[in-house]
């Protein structure tokens, strides 16, 4: 397959220049696709499908009969960052990580950043995340924000922006893991020719990370993934990271809190559990304290974790800081504790609690995409340009309602990424998650989820709205020595590359 | 080991080795059927009271037509003994459990699903016998895959706790239904289609070449030994609930001979009057009468290993159960 008939139209392309031409970091994997006998791609393509079926490596859809499980597509043309554009993008989210736990720490302490009177103090507390609960509180190690998700877009100006910060639960790297894993199997070739960082040492950093939060009390801490079990989107993800960790995958079901400490239920008795990486909301951790009616947590958790017995990975209230209001002040946040400028920039956005942005919103609606500022998984949001006039309507009722819970940003026009449709390319507009772990120090994984919005002209980027995937090449400098080797190295204890 | 975790694999092994007896079942009949055409009848019914779901059947579809049995057993998906349940039941305990065992399991065992998930869809019993053929091979590849690939520690044994106890009560339920029907017209006793019928009960637990090696000339007797009494038989009830115990030791490091659990206790004691039975005794006191005796035995083990090792120990009130496991 040929990329002659490729158009480029008015957005920005990842894999070619304006002038048609493949960009330098892309030059080799241009050459090697066309290089393939002609059908080859396809073959590999549908191979890979099949592999994902095979595999299992599916999701559920919320909505559909429980158990309905469709395979992630994925798209076998990969995304590529150069090494110069990743570090700048390494430090940005650095940068940002940083000052978001010292926004938080500082939010459930003193307040100095309110007393300050940088941010406006009752639209901050009035986040639906920020958890009473917690004032006070000093998570292990003062970190608050062990695992995040950000969503990265570029727009039509060649600029990256951050579109969305994700603190709770965020997920999607096992398909990080699993892309990669099936690039290698269908593009050795390739793959021996260009420098691509490695991602399989995540699970391995992911684990180091859970350890190093582990109570002092415990020498080899006993770390476990809570998970809401199978019907959930993400289990296959959480039975992934258990299993590519060594730990153990558990529900809420198999924990209970027992003489002040929390133990699960085994084959031989109770045996005691120091770190939970959870991939459960706040509201459902335990019924306690916080949702009554949760059947997926463990009664008496937050006790336990609050006497600094067992250890919490993301610690409950850091949501507060992916509420979609609050991340507009991402870039004074993060002036007011580093003294820096902001790397990565935001997305300019309008905030419905405040009024000037507000009847600018409304008037506006048919341009902007409006998000509620407490969801994701693009519920909850209104696409302006791709809307009925009803629609429209019924979002301005809602908004007026309650301002607190809306933005707006202007519609973005994403960077294309060329993608197979039938028989040929087509570009189709893509997004892009990084992974950052918060341990002993801040670890970017360089790669990250690409998402692709497989419809044609679809902005929206989610799996739950017929997105897809496609592997992410970061290049590595020639001084950058963990180059990626193909060859199963997903197991931690397979000859990895150096680090 | 999470007792969650412990329930889920023991009932993946189980399902397995359900879904294969209930194909071979099949398989044999199938065949058996092809040699006793001139008015013997269709012998239909009595292999869904080998899986003991006799009044189900009766009053979702009546007759025990071949196409109406092997429907049943084989993808109705309301009947939780049917192949496709089975394989669905296995499948989502090992779903939950996909880390704990090996991913060449997980692999396996999904593929079978798609397998005999696809063969529903079609329905396409022309192919018949070969269809039934890959369920068993299916299933013996995944005993092999476990034994190859999985870690010989507590999961693992759950995994073979399940799959000889499960094997135990299909083996002595074939035997059971088909001793009962064969030896209702005493003036069958003898004739070559008798033997061709004794033959097909060997057949149906894969015993019948390693029978002729051992005892040689069929005789119900024989039979009754051989898959009842024989130690060294990999299907054979002795044999499979010695296996068992073996596990179940192993997992609870109790030593052998002694015990500390209920099911310990019971499954010990049920080797041991198997070691020592006499085939002459079993059948003049009544095959039937002893079976069913074992089926309750068997039955309780099974409760015991669930209350020892399964059951949530709670310190407050339990709360509402959502298991993927049952009968």
């Amino acid at each position: 397959m040929k990329f002659n008939n490729y158009e480029l139209a008015e957005f920005f392309d990842e894999i070619f220049g304006e002038d048609g031409r493949p960009r330098a970091a892309a030059r080799t994997l241009v050459k090697n696709i066309e290089d393939l006998p002609a059908g080859e791609l396809l073959n590999r393509q549908r191979a890979a499908e099949r592999a994902l079926l095979k595999m299992g490596i599916t999701f559920n859809v919320y909505g559909e009969s429980a158990g309905t499980e469709k395979i992630f597509p994925f798209d076998l043309v990969p995304r590529i960052v150069s090494a110069a554009e990743w570090g700048r993008i390494d430090r940005g989210l650095k940068q940002r990580i940083k000052a978001l736990n010292l926004f938080i720490d500082d939010l459930y302490h003193r307040q100095r950043i309110l007393k300050d009177s940088v941010l406006p103090r009752e639209i901050v507390l009035a986040s639906k995340a920020f958890r009473q609960q917690c004032k006070g509180f000093d998570p292990p190690r003062g970190i608050w924000c062990h695992v995040t998700g950000t969503d990265l877009v570029r727009h039509r100006d060649g600029q990256i922006y951050v579109l969305e910060d994700n603190l709770r639960c965020p997920s999607g790297v096992s398909y990080v893991l699993e892309n990669r894993q099936l690039m290698k199997s269908m593009f050795p070739q390739v793959f021996a020719a260009s420098k691509i960082r490695a991602v399989s040492n995540y699970p391995g950093k992911l684990r180091d990370m859970l350890e190093f939060l582990a109570p002092d009390h415990s020498r080899t801490p006993h770390v476990v993934l809570l998970t809401p079990g199978i019907y959930n989107a993400a289990y296959f993800e959480h039975s992934f990271l258990a299993q590519q960790m060594g730990v153990e995958l558990v529900e809420g079901r198999d924990l209970l809190v027992n003489d002040g400490y929390v133990c699960m239920r085994t084959t031989k008795g109770f045996e005691r559990v120091d770190v939970i990486y959870r991939r459960i909301d706040d509201d459902f951790i335990d019924p306690e304290v916080f949702n009554p009616e949760s059947m997926l947590g463990v009664p008496g958790l937050m006790e336990v974790y609050q006497a600094g017995r067992v250890a919490l990975a993301n610690a409950p209230g850091t949501g507060v800081a992916d509420d979609k209001v609050i991340y507009t002040y991402v870039p004074r946040i993060i002036k007011y504790y580093l003294g820096e400028d902001i790397i990565l920039p935001n997305v300019p956005t309008y905030v419905c609690a405040e009024e000037k942005d507000l009847n600018y919103v409304l008037e506006h609606l048919d341009e902007l995409v409006v998000k509620a500022a407490n969801e994701s998984g693009g519920y909850g949001m209104l696409v302006g340009p791709h809307s009925t006039k009803e629609q429209r309507a019924e979002f301005a009722g809602r908004i007026r309602a309650e301002p607190r819970n809306y933005i707006a940003q202007p519609t973005l026009a994403l960077s294309r990424v060329p993608t197979i449709v039938e028989n040929h390319f087509e570009g189709r507009h893509v997004d892009l998650r990084p992974y950052i772990l918060y341990g002993r120090d801040i670890f970017v994984l360089p790669g990250g989820l690409t998402r692709v919005a497989l419809k044609k002209g679809s902005l929206v980027v989610n799996s739950s709205q017929g997105g897809g995937s496609k592997d992410t090449w970061v290049l590595a400098d020639s001084a950058v020595p963990d180059r990626e080797v193909a060859g199963n190295d997903l197991h931690p204890t397979a000859s990895a590359p150096p680090h | 080991m999470l007792s969650r975790v412990a329930d889920s694999i023991y009932w993946m092994s189980r399902y397995v080795e359900r879904a294969e007896n209930v194909a071979r079942f099949i398989q044999v009949n199938l065949q058996l059927m092809l040699e006793s055409a001139e008015g013997q009848g269709q012998q239909w019914l009595p292999l869904v009271n080998t899986t003991g779901d006799h009044e189900e059947f009766e009053k979702r579809y009546g007759a025990a037509t071949q196409e109406n049995v092997i429907q049943f057993l084989t993808f109705d998906p309301d009947n939780t003994n049917s192949i496709i349940s089975c394989l669905r039941g296995a499948r989502e305990n090992a779903r939950t459990v996909r880390e704990i065992i090996s991913s060449e399991m997980w692999l396996h065992l999904n593929q079978f699903y798609l397998m005999v998930n696809s063969a529903a869809t079609t329905k396409d019993l022309g192919s018949a016998y070969e269809f039934f053929n890959d369920v068993k091979l299916a299933s013996h590849l995944f005993t092999g895959i476990t034994d190859a690939t999985m870690t010989h520690g507590e999961g693992w044994h759950f995994c073979r706790l399940g799959r000889k106890l499960e094997r135990a009560d299909k083996t002595s339920r074939i035997l059971d239904v088909k001793y009962f029907i064969l030896l209702r017209s005493v003036e069958d006793v003898g004739t070559p289609l008798d033997d061709v019928q004794w033959a097909a009960v060997l057949r149906s637990a894969s015993a019948f070449e390693m029978y002729r090696k051992r005892l040689g000339r069929i005789s119900p007797k024989g039979v009754v030994e051989f898959l009842l009494l024989d130690r060294d038989f990999p299907r054979a009830v002795h044999f499979c609930v010695l296996a068992a115990r073996d596990s179940l030791h192993a997992i609870s490091g109790t030593p052998l001979g002694t015990f500390r659990f209920a099911p310990e206790r019971l499954l010990g004691q049920l080797c041991s009057d198997l070691s020592y039975a006499s085939v002459d005794q079993i059948v003049n006191e009544g095959l039937h009468e002893y079976v069913d005796a074992l089926q309750s035995k068997m039955n309780q083990i099974g409760a015991g290993i669930h209350e020892t090792f399964f059951a949530f120990r709670t310190l407050q009130a339990p709360k509402k159960p959502a298991k993927l496991s049952g009968q």
